[in-house]
This record gives C-alpha cells, sequence and structure tokens, in this order.
C-alpha cells in the first residue's frame, strides 16, 4: 500500500515533466514540456554564464599566482571561505543590499563559482614539477610560454575538476533563484501551491538529471583533456601504491 | 491608513506613504528591530544545530566504519567512491524533495539526506588518511609484535586522526550550508528565516540569519579544530 503512494507520486511527478495540467488553483496550466523546457533553458543558461564569467575572472589571476608562487594563503582562504559562507546565505545578501533580477541572480553564482576554480587552478599550477619549468627556461622559453604551454597543459585536468565542482553548485544554487525574482527550475519548487507536490518534485527530478548530466560530461572533458604523460605517470603511481609493503606484508614473530 | 490595518495587509513589510517611513517598512538595517525579535532566531538556530550534529555524527560513524572496511579491502574504495559522490552531486533541494515520497515532511527526511551528504567527504579522508600513514611506521609496530588489529586501532587511526577531522570539518560547513534549505522537507533550520521575498528583502532580518548561519558553521568548524588538537597533542607539541 504505502509503495503503492510512493510510486504514485513519483508517477504523477514524471507525469507533470510530460503533460501540462490544469493548476491547484484550477486558474491556469502548469507543468508539461514546453514549461520544463523554458524554465530548464532559463536555469542552465544563467548558471552556463555565471561559470564562464567566474572562468574568465578566476583563471588568469590564478595562474599568473601559481605561476610566480604568491598567494598561497590568499588561495586557500578564498576556498575555506567559499566553503564556510552558505549559497543561501550569499544569495540573500544579494536579494537584501543588491535587489533581485537576472543581473544579480548571475552576479551571486558567480561569486560562488570563482572558489574552487581560483583554487584548483592555483593547486594545479603549483603541482607542476619545478624542474620540468627550470627545464623550460634553460631552452629558452618566455614566462607567458612558460605558462601557456608546459603549466597551462598539465594543470587542465586540476583546473576542469574545480570547473566541474562550480558547475554542480552553480545548477543547484540556481533552484534559489525564484526567490530573487529570475524564473528557473527552482520556480515549480518554491510555488508549491501553484504547482502541487507533483510539480515540486517533477522539477527537482530535472535538476536532478541536469546536475548528473554536467557532472558526467565535465568528468568526460577531465580525462581529455589530461595530457597522455599525466595518464601514464598516473597508472605508474597507481601500481606502485598497490605494491605497498603494508597491505601484502606480514611479520610473524617466532 | 492606520499602521494597524498596515499591518495587517502586508504582514509588517508593507510601506506606509502617508508618514515618514520607518527603518522597517524600509527594509533597512534596523538594530532596535533585531535587538526586538531576536526570539524569531533562536528556534531556527536549535533546530540548524540539531541538524547538522546529529547527520554530521551519523554520517561520521557510517563513512568511518565504510572507511576502515575499505582499508582492508581495497576493492571497495572506488565502489563506494563512485556511489557517495553521485549522491554528493544531487543538488539537496532535490534530494530532499525526491526522499519526501519516502519519508515524509520533517527531521527524519532531512537527516537522512544531509546524513548522505557527508558520506563522500569523511569517506574519502578516512581512506586518504589511513593510506598516508608511513609504511615503516606500520612495519615497525608490526615489528614490535602487534596484530593487525591493534596496528590499525593504536598506530594507523591515531595518525590518521588529523586528516580524518580535516574531512568532518568539511563535512561541518558543508552540512551548515545545506541545512539552511532542510526548510523544504518540513525540517525548519535557518533557512525558514530566509524562505519568502518578504524576508529576503529585509536587510535585517537577512543580515542575522545570514550572519547565524555562517557564524554557526565557524564555531562548529572551531569546535571540530578542539576536539583534533585534544586528540594529536604530539602535532601541538611540535608546531609550538
Amino acid at each position: 500500500m504505502m509503495i503503492m503512494s510512493f510510486l504514485g507520486t513519483f508517477g504523477d511527478a514524471v507525469g507533470f515533466i510530460f503533460e501540462s495540467k490544469e493548476s491547484r488553483a484550477g486558474t491556469v496550466e502548469v507543468g508539461g514540456l514546453s514549461e520544463i523546457g523554458d524554465l530548464a533553458w532559463n536555469h542552465v543558461r544563467v548558471s552556463f554564464l555565471a561559470v564562464l564569467i567566474a572562468i574568465a575572472l578566476a583563471t588568469p589571476v590564478a595562474l599568473w599566482l601559481g605561476h610566480v608562487g604568491k598567494g598561497e594563503f590568499a588561495a586557500i582562504s578564498v576556498a575555506n571561505i567559499g566553503r564556510a559562507v552558505p549559497p543561501l546565505a550569499i544569495i540573500a545578501f544579494f536579494i537584501a543590499f543588491l535587489g533581485t533580477g537576472f543581473t544579480n541572480v548571475c552576479f551571486a553564482l558567480i561569486l560562488l563559482a570563482i572558489p574552487p576554480i581560483l583554487t584548483n587552478t592555483y593547486v594545479g599550477v603549483r603541482q607542476v614539477d619545478r624542474e620540468l619549468v627550470d627545464a623550460a627556461r634553460g631552452q629558452g622559453l618566455s614566462e607567458l610560454e612558460i605558462v601557456r604551454r608546459i603549466e597551462l597543459p598539465l594543470a587542465l585536468p586540476t583546473i576542469f575538476g574545480g570547473i566541474r565542482l562550480s558547475s554542480v553548485n552553480v545548477l543547484a544554487t540556481a533552484i534559489i533563484a525564484p526567490l530573487a525574482g529570475y524564473s528557473t527550475l527552482g520556480t515549480p519548487i518554491f510555488a508549491g501551491q501553484v504547482y502541487g507536490l507533483s510539480g515540486q518534485i517533477g522539477a527537482a527530478m530535472v535538476v536532478a538529471f541536469i546536475t548528473l548530466t554536467a557532472d558526467t560530461g565535465f568528468a568526460g572533458v577531465q580525462r581529455l583533456v589530461t595530457p597522455k604523460g599525466l595518464k601514464l605517470a598516473e597508472g605508474g603511481r597507481r601500481s606502485s601504491r598497490r605494491l605497498r609493503p603494508t597491505s601484502t606484508r606480514r611479520v610473524q614473530l617466532p | 491608513m492606520s499602521i494597524d490595518l498596515v499591518i495587517a495587509q502586508g504582514g509588517g513589510f508593507l510601506t506606509d506613504r502617508t508618514g515618514p517611513r520607518t527603518c522597517v517598512q524600509n527594509d533597512g538595517f534596523c538594530p532596535d528591530w533585531i535587538f526586538d525579535n531576536f526570539d524569531l532566531f533562536v528556534d531556527p538556530t536549535i533546530e540548524h544545530v540539531y541538524l547538522t550534529v546529529v547527520s554530521v555524527g551519523l554520517g561520521f560513524a557510517i563513512a568511518f566504519s565504510l572507511g576502515l572496511l575499505a582499508h582492508r579491502r581495497r576493492w571497495l574504495i572506488s565502489p563506494l567512491t563512485w556511489v557517495t559522490s553521485a549522491i554528493y552531486t544531487i543538488p539537496s533541494i532535490s534530494m530532499f524533495l525526491l526522499l519526501l515520497p519516502l519519508t515524509g515532511r520533517g527531521n527524519v527526511t532531512a537527516l537522512v539526506a544531509l546524513t548522505l551528504y557527508t558520506q563522500i567527504i569523511i569517506f574519502r579522508n578516512v581512506v586518504n588518511g589511513l593510506a598516508n600513514v608511513s609504511a615503516d611506521i606500520v612495519d615497525a609496530a608490526a615489528g614490535m609484535g602487534m596484530t593487525p588489529n591493534e596496528r590499525l586501532f593504536r598506530v594507523e587511526i591515531p595518525l590518521a586522526v588529523p586528516e580524518i577531522l580535516a574531512g568532518v570539518r568539511i563535512a561541518v560547513a558543508t552540512t551548515v550550508g545545506l541545512a539552511a534549505l532542510a526548510f523544504l522537507a518540513g525540517a525548519g533550520g535557518l533557512g525558514t528565516r530566509m524562505s519568502t521575498p518578504a524576508q529576503l528583502t529585509f536587510k535585517s532580518n537577512v543580515v542575522v540569519a545570514g550572519g547565524l548561519v555562517t557564524l554557526l558553521a565557524a564555531v562548529l568548524d572551531l569546535f571540530v579544530l578542539g576536539i583534533q588538537r585534544r586528540l594529536t597533542p604530539w602535532r601541538r607539541a611540535v608546531s609550538t
């Protein structure tokens, strides 16, 4: 009986995604692929823009800081502060002090997207073997060329790890955007009295699907941009870890 | 228009155009309002602390056990990492709503979701922390005649404490942030004070609610840091 009831709820939610129906008050039509599609497009658009701007702002700064080896404290502090301030609080501060609308939502999301990208880019560059950089310098590469041709390619997997994390965070936070006057897939969730439980759960399903797709996609990109040499090195490291003596050797005392 | 009518119509947030507008009607930052209405935030804060502490505690017990298991059976690491990180990718709001038909509105739904979110963070740090213990030290312990269990509990786990608790600190900060959305599961928390447009445009309210959430993350983080310092006195001796 209970199983039937929750299957029913999920069934209604799936129905909401594909077919429109009367709202709970019976005054307007809600749901259906065209409304969900519009909301999903709004949702993805603002998230994509925010992540793109965050990349444009954060990576050059972090690449340069990583290259000259300065600002480690700043990079780590940004990461810690970014984690400590909850997304809802950031959105709330933006609404209260700067107002609502697309631009403000976008700004709040950019602020949210910057820390993982900044920190990962910095760490990615710092991880590059310093001897490799010295070798490149010895071969006559300029500092800019070292960043572009040595450090950036080797740091790319880590950088994309940051972009991946930011994208997932931003897509998840864009659900709150309707509270700031910009309609996204969060609209059915926050207007439960219009859309009903099936609308709320249906929208929740679509957001989860988009986020999982983005995460899987970025994981694929992350593998694609990993230089061949790094993949080989990683494979080597992993096999040597398997040979660690602790897990295999057992010392027996007489 | 009388003040009573204004309050009845706008819940106290409507602007009164007839007289000089007060700070509250302006949605401004009003210390007086905060002082008079601070009790509005007490219960949500208690709920928030409850949600965070219970789900991180529960999450730690589960993830720590899984971590120990995966430390012995290393093939478990990659499937467990895959599952827990897939769960982590699902937005918390979606998770709260998707759990509603299964566990109903209230604390259970919020606690299940928040506990699930702590898993990847703590599990990964337990596994890495144990793997990073120097092989020489573990060999030395074996040479002293310790059994595998003795080695685990008296050498490996104590040496992995800093990395494990670093995971708990991240889990605490993340959970405080996610618990701010637990109102969608009907579990209260400080998010209830930031859930309607009227609340969100009122600066005094946002400063207190947003400030308390951020402060809570910082305080609980310091608390775990304190535990770490008590559990690893040898590190304190070195660093000071």
